[in-house]
């Protein structure tokens, strides 16, 4: 730099308006509104589920809507309202088909989408991101007036097909990403070790995108399980564990709900623990 | 694809072009095949499905849901005129919900992405606490904040106590709540996607911010903002879309003046067996959203990420 | 290992290969004899590595024919060929340990005892207490080696290096050609080895060809090509050279030591052996590598075999150790480039000296004078 730019630069720098203490004291209070912020919204968050984890100790009667006690009544027996254990495991089985099949199909589709070139790739993206851009009522009212025209009796089969559909951009946006990591060049260095394309992709290619699959499919399970909207469209009389609560709501809803969706919160978050803990001893060991 | 990428904005587009394209094409359709498939049956067929039933017309002298194909645009003028206050509040209540999430979730990923950045144990659990709450069912949640905003809850009674509620002014059945819920809501999908863009960020571009004299505040406004601009576009997207089609907050949170499109759908759906009303009105609020959505993604610049 | 069994010949007949509009290859033919060390040396974008790729299985010639030993391997997928890469990143697989990495041809084959093999093969590149990490905890030498080891392991009947050295420093790339040379010698398969740096090229190389916009300049061993270049290309792009641009007055004389004298400006006459030139009439360009050019400060006797040229002024001098490097700015040539070794200890000529240059006539080379004088001069070769 030369000696003119150099000063002019400097220059720059001292005639800044502010003394540098101020400014010091202005990105102090900047540093300390990120902690603070953060810390009210994981409150705003987390107070919904210490609220529902609460009042699944309620000692209700009827309604679930007024502390009356405390009691282990409805965690020793959580199926002691009638049709919720039915609506969970409703729900769990649409939930595991659905991801599975979103999830094989939305790979499929990621590779497809990252590593090939081919006419009809923009058109192929389109339709994978405009299920993300519709509203659920929509898809809900489309699906439906479909199964109608078709006199598909909606249910548990019109339930699964319809979460297929919309878990499967999510799982190849999900995909997309991990692919997008893979060194191609990895796949060429099987080839030239003597695998076939289907040993490549399975040896190489699969394994390297596990991680990347295994978040698509939690993904997909956990928007499934929550789905509200789509499912009451389609589902006539099939009941699935969203439903249940919202449709119990006006009468009241069982403390066992509760006991559900504290219990499947407690589940997510042990088991991001055990990995946690597991990537971590691992990383030790080596 | 600029629309594509912004929601999925993996890095996929700018990495793909410099590896070797694959000049067979064979198996890219083998491998979309399937899944393509699907989506045209269940996906593309019923919209167009819908277009076609919005055009429909009642079976004359038929009972209440019996419609036959007809062309008849009326059924869009109809709803129009009918329900546009019911869109517009929903786009508003949508707006302002996601325009909240983005002030929220902005510092939240922010904080685990940068402030926790070398620490995977607390991201990992800071993380989870943002996706956790999609376990405990949305609806619980939300029947949740009904109660615990109740008339008769200790928080309503608190505020009237400090006066910051007027001694008849109530939190449920109220905008307010609507809007908060939605906030509440959706506030996962606007954090992950700018906590994925922070974590994706070179911690030296910061520091050579700094290097260059630029103060924190500059070197944020400057250096992370943009940089963290594809996250903010797919967040926000990804709140916006399904907050203006959502009816589960209105319908527990709100009151009869809180409505939305979403709601009008349902019922002209379900308790009327308006098919053609309720296919026009989806057919609208896709369009728009559509319309929205790309004049967005135009106006972000999130174009040139391709 | 199956010890020092010689590879296969490698031949390519008139390959091309197009992208689109882009013709990466055109029209190659070469020949590699087994247990050959062969390099391919060009600047980036010169077709090099797409040559390699097209040997590999990896890219389809657009036309041609590959054959390895007799066999036409054209149209053979990847997996199908005896022939293995280390790639220019390593490309190592991340989720297998530096063993499994090692095994992975042996197995995809079901060759017996694939560890013990891959074992040796590691021990072979000084590896093999290394054998369980996985290749993200190793350096970029040690990954090198482990490359080099799961490529070696499957005896390929050629072996395919694209740019192993280039992410290495310059130390440990120095230290890996004498290693690789010395691996080639001792299992002696056939090596085609694709690099941007002539030296590595002229350090390793049996024999080495020059790419350049998917042609080969020329081919020929390392001291060939140096000592005479046939093109402006190599001239420049394999070493330096001081070209001057000039025309055929006289000659060639007749009988053995035949001459060619060019005149290259005002009158200025040099001397060319007619069998170290391209043309021999009209325009030519004159070469001279500058370490074999000569300072004379002092009005000197030349003889009759000696090319002089000046009077010009030194504008540098670059002092490096072993040389010395002279800048000499000649009215009417341009400025020329003297490397003077070390010898005497001590630089007696300064900048503003004026000087004359001199060679040997039989240093000299002729090359066609339609040729750009700066062609491969910036390439990234010219290290």
């Amino acid at each position: 730099m030369s000696g003119t730019t150099a000063a002019a630069v400097t220059a720059g720098v001292t005639a800044r308006p502010d003394p540098p203490a101020a400014r010091a004291a202005r990105w102090r209070i900047g540093e300390a509104v990120v902690p603070i912020i953060a810390t009210l919204a994981f409150a705003y968050l987390l107070v919904p589920i210490v609220y529902t984890v609460a009042f699944s100790f309620n000692d209700s009667v009827r309604t679930n809507l007024v502390w009356r006690g405390f009691t282990l009544e409805a965690w020793r027996n959580p199926c002691g309202a009638p049709q919720v254990c039915r609506a969970l495991v409703n729900s769990l089985q649409v939930g595991l088909i659905a991801t599975a099949v979103a999830t094989v199909l939305g790979t499929l589709i990621a590779i497809a989408l990252v590593r090939y070139r081919f006419r009809g790739r923009a058109l192929a993206n389109l339709l994978v991101f405009l299920p993300m851009s519709t509203p659920e009522v929509v898809l809900g009212a489309a699906l439906l007036a479909q199964f109608l025209s078709l006199r598909v009796n909606p249910g548990f089969g019109t339930v699964v097909l319809a979460h297929v559909m919309f878990c499967i951009s999510f799982v190849v946006v999900t995909v997309k990403a991990r692919v997008a990591t893979l060194d191609p060049r990895l796949e060429e260095a099987a080839a030239d070790l003597y695998a076939s394309p289907v040993q490549a992709f399975w040896r190489v290619t699969f394994p390297l995108l596990l991680p990347g699959i295994a978040a698509a499919a939690l993904l997909a399970f956990s928007l499934s399980f929550d789905d509200f909207i789509i499912t009451n469209f389609n589902s006539g009389s099939f009941t699935t564990f969203p439903k249940f609560v919202y449709v119990s709501a006006t009468r009241g809803i069982p403390p066992q709900a509760n006991v559900i969706g504290s219990a499947m919160f407690v589940l997510a978050l042990l088991l991001v623990v055990a990995v946690q803990l597991v990537t971590v001893s691992r990383r030790r060991r080596r | 694809m600029s629309i594509v990428t912004a929601i999925g904005h993996g890095p996929g587009n700018a990495r793909a072009a410099t590896s070797p394209a694959r000049a067979a094409r064979g198996p890219a359709y083998l491998l979309l095949a399937p899944g393509i498939a699907y989506l045209g049956v269940f996906f593309v067929i019923p919209v167009v499905a819908l277009l076609v039933t919005s055009l429909y017309v009642p079976v004359p002298g038929g009972d209440v849901g019996q419609f036959q194909p007809a062309f008849e645009w009326q059924n869009y003028v109809t709803v129009l005129s009918t329900y546009w206050p019911h869109l517009v509040r929903s786009f508003g209540y949508a707006l302002v919900a996601t325009l909240a999430a983005l002030l929220i979730g902005y510092p939240v990923a922010y904080a685990i992405a940068v402030r926790a950045r070398g620490r995977p144990f607390v991201q990992a659990m800071l993380l989870v606490l943002v996706i956790a709450p999609f376990f405990t069912s949305f609806i619980l949640r939300t029947i949740a904040w009904k109660q615990i905003l109740a008339d008769e809850s200790f928080v309503v009674a608190a505020l009237r106590a400090v006066q910051l509620l007027p001694p008849d002014g109530r939190l449920t059945a109220t905008a307010f709540a609507v809007v908060a819920g939605l906030t509440y809501n959706f506030l996962p999908f606007m954090t992950l996607p700018i906590y994925a863009s922070l974590e994706r960020l070179d911690p030296r571009l910061v520091e050579a911010g700094g290097d260059l004299y630029a103060s924190g505040p500059t070197t944020f406004w400057r250096v992370t903002l943009p940089l963290s601009m594809p996250g903010v576009v797919s967040g926000t997207l990804l709140t916006f879309i399904p907050a203006s089609g959502d009816f589960v907050n209105s319908v527990l949170l709100g009151n009869n003046g809180t409505t939305m499109i979403g709601q009008v759908i349902d019922s002209r759906f379900f308790k009327v067996s308006d098919y053609p009303g309720a296919a026009a009105l989806s057919v609208v609020l896709m369009v728009a959203i559509l319309l929205l959505v790309t004049s967005y993604i135009r106006r972000a610049g999130t174009e040139d990420l391709l | 290992m199956d010890g020092a069994s010689s590879g296969t010949g490698l031949s390519l007949e008139r390959v091309t290969k197009e992208f689109g509009a882009f013709v990466a290859v055109d029209d190659l033919s070469l020949h590699v004899p087994a247990g050959s060390f062969f390099a391919l040396l060009g600047p980036s974008g010169c077709g090099k590595t797409t040559t390699l790729r097209m040997v590999a299985g990896l890219e389809r010639p657009t036309r041609g024919r590959v054959r390895l030993g007799d066999e036409d391997v054209t149209d053979r997928r990847p997996h199908r060929r005896p022939v293995n890469t280390v790639f220019q990143s390593y490309a190592l697989f991340p989720h297998l340990s530096v063993l499994e990495n090692v095994a992975f041809g042996l197995r995809r084959r079901r060759v017996a005892e694939p560890l013990t093999r891959a074992h040796e093969a590691l021990a072979l590149v000084e590896m093999d207490h290394l054998a369980d990490r996985r290749p993200a905890l190793l350096s970029g030498g040690q990954q090198q080696r482990v490359a080099l080891a799961r490529a070696l392991v499957n005896n390929p009947a050629v072996l395919l290096l694209d740019e192993p050295l280039g992410a290495l420093d310059l130390k440990l790339r120095r230290q890996m050609q004498v290693e690789l040379k010395r691996i080639q010698t001792e299992v002696g398969l056939t090596f085609v080895h694709v690099t941007h740096d002539q030296e590595e090229a002229m350090t390793m190389a049996d024999t080495v060809a020059v790419m350049n916009a998917g042609r080969i300049e020329q081919m020929g061993s390392p001291a060939d090509l140096y000592e005479l270049p046939r093109t402006a290309f190599v001239a420049n792009f394999l070493g330096q050279s001081n070209l001057l641009r000039g025309t055929v007055v006289e000659g060639p004389s007749v009988g053995p030591g035949s001459v060619l004298a060019v005149d290259v400006g005002t009158g200025r006459r040099v001397l060319v052996p007619t069998e170290r030139a391209v043309r021999t009439e009209g325009e030519v360009l004159v070469g001279v590598r500058p370490e074999k050019l000569h300072l004379v400060t002092r009005d000197e006797e030349v003889p009759w075999d000696v090319n002089v040229v000046g009077p010009g002024r030194v504008t540098d001098v670059a002092f490096s150790g072993v040389s010395t490097q002279y800048q000499v700015a000649v009215p009417g040539l341009g400025t020329l480039g003297v490397f003077v070794q070390n010898i005497s200890g001590g630089g007696e000529v300064r900048v503003g000296d004026e000087v004359h240059l001199a060679c040997a006539v039989r240093h000299a080379f002729g090359l066609d004078g339609a040729e750009d004088v700066a062609s491969g001069v910036a390439e990234d070769g010219a290290a």
